[in-house]
């Protein structure tokens, strides 16, 4: 029984039944490919945005296509089609297949796979969740909570999106699977200005749901005071210290360390090819004791969570490092099938128009003991960042780094004055056998990040406790 | 694994675009008349249509093999001085309607913008000269597998130390799109971009190091020869075995054509509209203001023939030129839509997708003469995170390279940063090399920057 939205939305329009779908599995896969997948994707999308205290502008965006990928061994075949129509689909279906033996096609049967556990989130359009006036007047809120938060705000630029996506896998065994997947976003970023020095600060949240979360416990005026209140820190912000030192980390978006620092790193492509810096360590001790880390598509509503992975995998929590010892790496099917293990449901793709890799979902460290407060007070000079923006990292040699938006100077126990952003830059393996002390206030990110990865884009999420690390290198320009 | 060619060479046209201009420029034209029939006051759609092919080669064997096709069609719909955007990659005659719609639904809803607007018919363009970007390359997957085994096994052969890699590989691609307006513009062209790259992994007793070499060219006699990418990739990736830390301090750092372009990347997005009438730039209202010393001149060249980042016209139909950046180190005009043109009291500049081909003067010193002006110093090869404030110019990023003593490179760095700010950078380049870089939309040589700071152990 193939789901109602995705059969009307994705077959139905091109007259595709059981039929044509056999039809397509034959042409496509059989003897001499080890698997694939055909996938079917309908996404719209609209985004509104605010400047200059009015909703100037919108856009709204549709995107149909299937993409069809025949793997062989190593080897990958793939073509794709915007136009989802017997004759194209069959067309790429050749072209693809063209990777593997020009063998005998066998008969394929279609057999859907119900979900395995309840839905993660509701199957909703959340375009439809306010109407289009309430969309503005929400904008507007965000703006003048802005402006009313501090007279020294002189910007304020918001926008809301949202993603409306219906996805249909049909793989190589001819099982197929369903999904339909929202996605919304408010953004805020503010400009305060203080004689002639002009800081920013940039705040937002979001998730798989409607729009009317950011209408509950005032949380679209709570982004808009976030915002300015970083701008205002920033315009106080003195130069940054260079060198290497204690560094404590805020709870939640700061997990983007672990996003960088191993996350890339225990990616299954990168290992099966053996040039990440984690190649062949599982069971090795990379993080000191006491501290765990998973990736988990499986938290309600998160903006990196899904049902099922973009290759019709049930998503799942896997435990990359345990207690400080490595544990597993993250697989998609290629992968997984290559290096003799399981799937991990971290098969993720940016389109139809994109070939699958392995992809985190949700990455972050469990809870530890120690009071926040008390991690602090134990820093005798240090520097304390709650705030950043992005991250890179190079997973073959494991040089990372992660770039501070919001941090502090923290002197004799004790937070003193605000510094300008800096970099901080680490290497992979070893920044978490330094860490020290792990607070008690595991936190998750408020659902803003998208990590990119071969120039794909797909949304995920992050989070840690406040975390003390002895040693790394902060990149001011203040000789400390 | 041995692949036959017929396998590998399905029967189709690689560079065949299945749209034909006609069709194209029809689709643009129904798309304007519904939004007329809608009631916009004004409006301006793009078509565009796409073919390519892309292949790679790990350890001698084909590893993916990507056919890619893609469409778009997108408008922007103008009810007075309100408007609305929308697109899709439906190009069945239902989603040209419902997109109109879409935009035109939009439309009713956003709020009134004095400056916004369809451009000035004045500044659109009209004939210009051919730009030499169309040069399909008749490369099929046959031809593609060769040439990538050839360049990933010059990159093994070049050094023994080269012990994996992520690939080599090739791709083609031939693109075309049509522009139209309510104001009666309506024109198109055809282009070209073909591609090689190659990424290596070496190892020694202290660990991994990965490196790769590329080339891109409009056309396929234009890029570097296969042996040449395998052999420059092997060198980057071995040179880096061994890297070490620098203590923090305060020295002069050289960067690489690759990285120096980053440097006025920044540059072009600080003179850009929206930075400028948001306020958020650090070059804020910096026309006529020294931004870099007195002999440094940079253009933007949108008309060089074959270039990468060449076009006849903007996203909104105005005329390219060829103009002045920054001469004699003053900074001469901003990069403006008519959009932003209106918002700040000029004229578009034909900016409209961004600055193209900007160019900085080369100096008198090739690299090995950089190297010595700079005698000790860092050099920077490689630059990781984004670490640059846009409202503010604090500059601070992850970097990889060399220490160079008395102009010579002594041994291989990591794990530091460099910082400063950028308004302060741009006045203490000391030269940039003849060394060239073209594969981008941003042309410089090496820039020597007399002091930033270092941070490490």
């Amino acid at each position: 029984m193939i789901d109602s939205l995705a059969q009307q939305t994705l077959l139905d329009p091109a007259g595709l039944g059981d039929h044509e779908l056999t039809t397509l599995l034959g042409t496509t896969f059989g003897r001499g490919v080890d698997g694939g997948d055909c996938y079917f994707q309908f996404a719209c999308q609209e985004g509104w945005s605010l400047e200059d205290g009015i909703v100037k502008s919108a856009s709204f965006n549709i995107e149909r296509g299937v993409g069809i990928r025949v793997v062989r061994g190593e080897q990958t075949g793939f073509a794709y089609s915007d136009d989802i129509a017997m004759p194209a689909l069959l067309d790429a279906a050749r072209t693809a297949r063209s990777i593997a033996d020009a063998g005998q096609s066998g008969r394929i049967a279609v057999a859907s796979r119900a979900p395995s556990r309840p839905a993660l989130y509701a199957p909703e359009n959340p375009m439809d969740s306010l109407d289009e006036q309430s969309k503005i007047d929400l904008l507007k809120e965000v703006d003048a909570a802005a402006r009313a938060a501090d007279p020294r705000v002189t910007q304020v630029m918001c926008s809301l999106s949202g993603v409306h996506e219906v996805v249909l896998v049909l793989n190589a065994r001819g099982e197929l699977t369903t999904d339909v997947r929202p996605l919304v976003r408010l953004s805020v970023q503010v400009i305060a200005q203080q004689g002639d020095r002009r800081e920013s600060g940039t705040s937002g949240g979001g998730g798989r749901f409607g729009y009317r979360y950011f209408l509950e416990n005032d949380r679209a005026a709570g982004y808009a005071r976030e915002a300015v209140r970083q701008a205002l820190v920033n315009l106080e912000a003195r130069d940054a210290p260079a060198g290497t030192m204690k560094v404590v980390l805020g709870p939640g978006w700061p997990g983007v360390l672990l996003h960088e620092a191993i996350g890339h790193g225990l990616e299954g492509d990168f290992n099966r090819k053996g040039t990440s810096a984690f190649s062949g360590r599982i069971g090795e001790q990379v993080a000191a004791k006491g501290i765990t880390i998973v990736d988990d598509g499986t938290l309600e509503g998160r903006r990196g969570s899904l049902n099922v992975d973009d290759e019709g995998t049930a998503t799942q929590q896997t435990v990359l490092i345990e207690d400080g010892t490595l544990r597993g790496y993250m697989q998609d099917e290629m992968n997984a099938r290559l290096t003799g293990v399981q799937s991990t449901g971290n098969g993720r793709r940016e389109s139809y128009a994109h070939l699958p890799m392995p992809r985190m979902t949700n990455t972050y460290m469990l809870g530890g003991e120690a009071d926040p407060e008390e991690i602090l007070a134990s820093v005798e000079d240090g520097l304390y960042a709650v705030n950043f923006g992005g991250g890179q990292v190079d997973i073959t040699s494991g040089k990372f780094v992660f770039s501070a938006s919001e941090a502090y100077r923290v002197e004799k126990g004790k937070v003193t004055y605000p510094v300008k952003g800096a970099t901080l830059i680490g290497n992979g393996p070893d920044v978490l056998t330094r860490v020290s002390m792990v607070g008690n206030d595991m936190r998750l990110d408020p659902g803003v990040g998208t990590c990119g990865k071969e120039g794909q884009g797909v949304p995920v999420g992050v989070g840690q406790p406040t975390l003390r690390i002895d040693g790394m290198t902060v990149g001011g320009t203040q000789a400390a | 694994m041995s692949t036959s060619p017929e396998r590998m060479a399905p029967d189709r046209e690689i560079q065949a675009l299945s749209h034909s201009a006609d069709s194209l420029q029809d689709r643009v034209q129904r798309t304007l008349d519904a939004a007329r029939a809608q009631g916009a006051s004004g409006v301006q759609a793009v078509v565009s249509h796409s073919v390519g092919l892309e292949l790679s080669v790990r350890k001698g064997e084909i590893e993916t093999l990507e056919y890619e096709r893609d469409q778009s069609l997108s408008l922007i719909a103008y009810f007075g001085q309100s408007k609305g955007a929308a697109s899709t990659t439906d190009f069945s005659e239902q989603a040209l309607l419902d997109t109109v719609e879409a935009a035109c639904r939009i439309a009713r809803y956003t709020e009134p913008d004095p400056h916004a607007g369809m451009p000035d018919p004045a500044l659109k363009a009209g004939e210009w000269d051919d730009l030499d970007l169309d040069h399909p390359w008749d490369c099929d997957a046959e031809q593609a597998t060769e040439l990538a085994r050839a360049i990933e096994a010059a990159g093994f052969a070049a050094d023994s130390r080269i012990e994996n890699s992520e690939g080599a590989s090739v791709s083609t691609r031939r693109a075309i799109a049509f522009l139209g307006d309510s104001q009666g513009f309506m024109s198109g062209y055809r282009s070209t971009r073909h591609a090689m790259s190659c990424a290596l992994v070496a190892r020694d007793d202290a660990g991994m190091q990965r490196d790769y070499a590329y080339t891109v060219a409009r056309h396929s006699a234009d890029l570097d020869a296969c042996e040449a990418i395998g052999r420059q990739a092997a060198e980057r990736t071995v040179r880096r075995l061994g890297g070490r830390k620098l203590s923090t301090r305060s020295c002069p750092v050289l960067f690489v054509p690759e990285m120096a372009r980053t440097l006025i990347g920044s540059f072009t997005r600080a003179i850009s509209g929206p930075a400028q009438y948001r306020h958020s730039s650090f070059l804020l209202n910096a026309v006529g203001e020294p931004v870099f010393p007195d002999w440094m001149q940079i253009e933007e060249r949108p008309l060089t023939p074959r270039a990468l980042g060449s076009a006849p016209f903007d996203g909104e139909g105005v005329r390219t030129r060829n103009r002045p950046l920054v001469a004699d180190g003053v900074l001469q005009s901003y990069t403006l839509d008519s959009y932003a043109a209106r918002r700040l009291g000029l004229e578009s500049t034909g900016n409209a997708g961004g600055a193209r081909n900007v160019t900085v003067k080369p100096g008198e010193r090739d690299f090995a003469a950089l190297l010595a002006k700079m005698d000790t110093g860092f050099l920077v090869t490689e630059l990781i995170g984004q670490g640059v404030n846009a409202v503010t110019g604090d500059y601070s990023r992850g970097a990889a390279g060399f220490w160079v003593e008395n102009g010579e490179i002594q041994y291989p760095v990591e794990e530091i940063t460099i910082a400063g700010n950028l308004k302060d950078i741009y006045q203490r380049i000391v030269a940039v090399g003849t060394d060239v870089d073209r594969r981008g939309n941003i042309h410089t040589g090496s820039i020597l920057v007399e002091s930033m700071t270092v941070a490490g152990d």
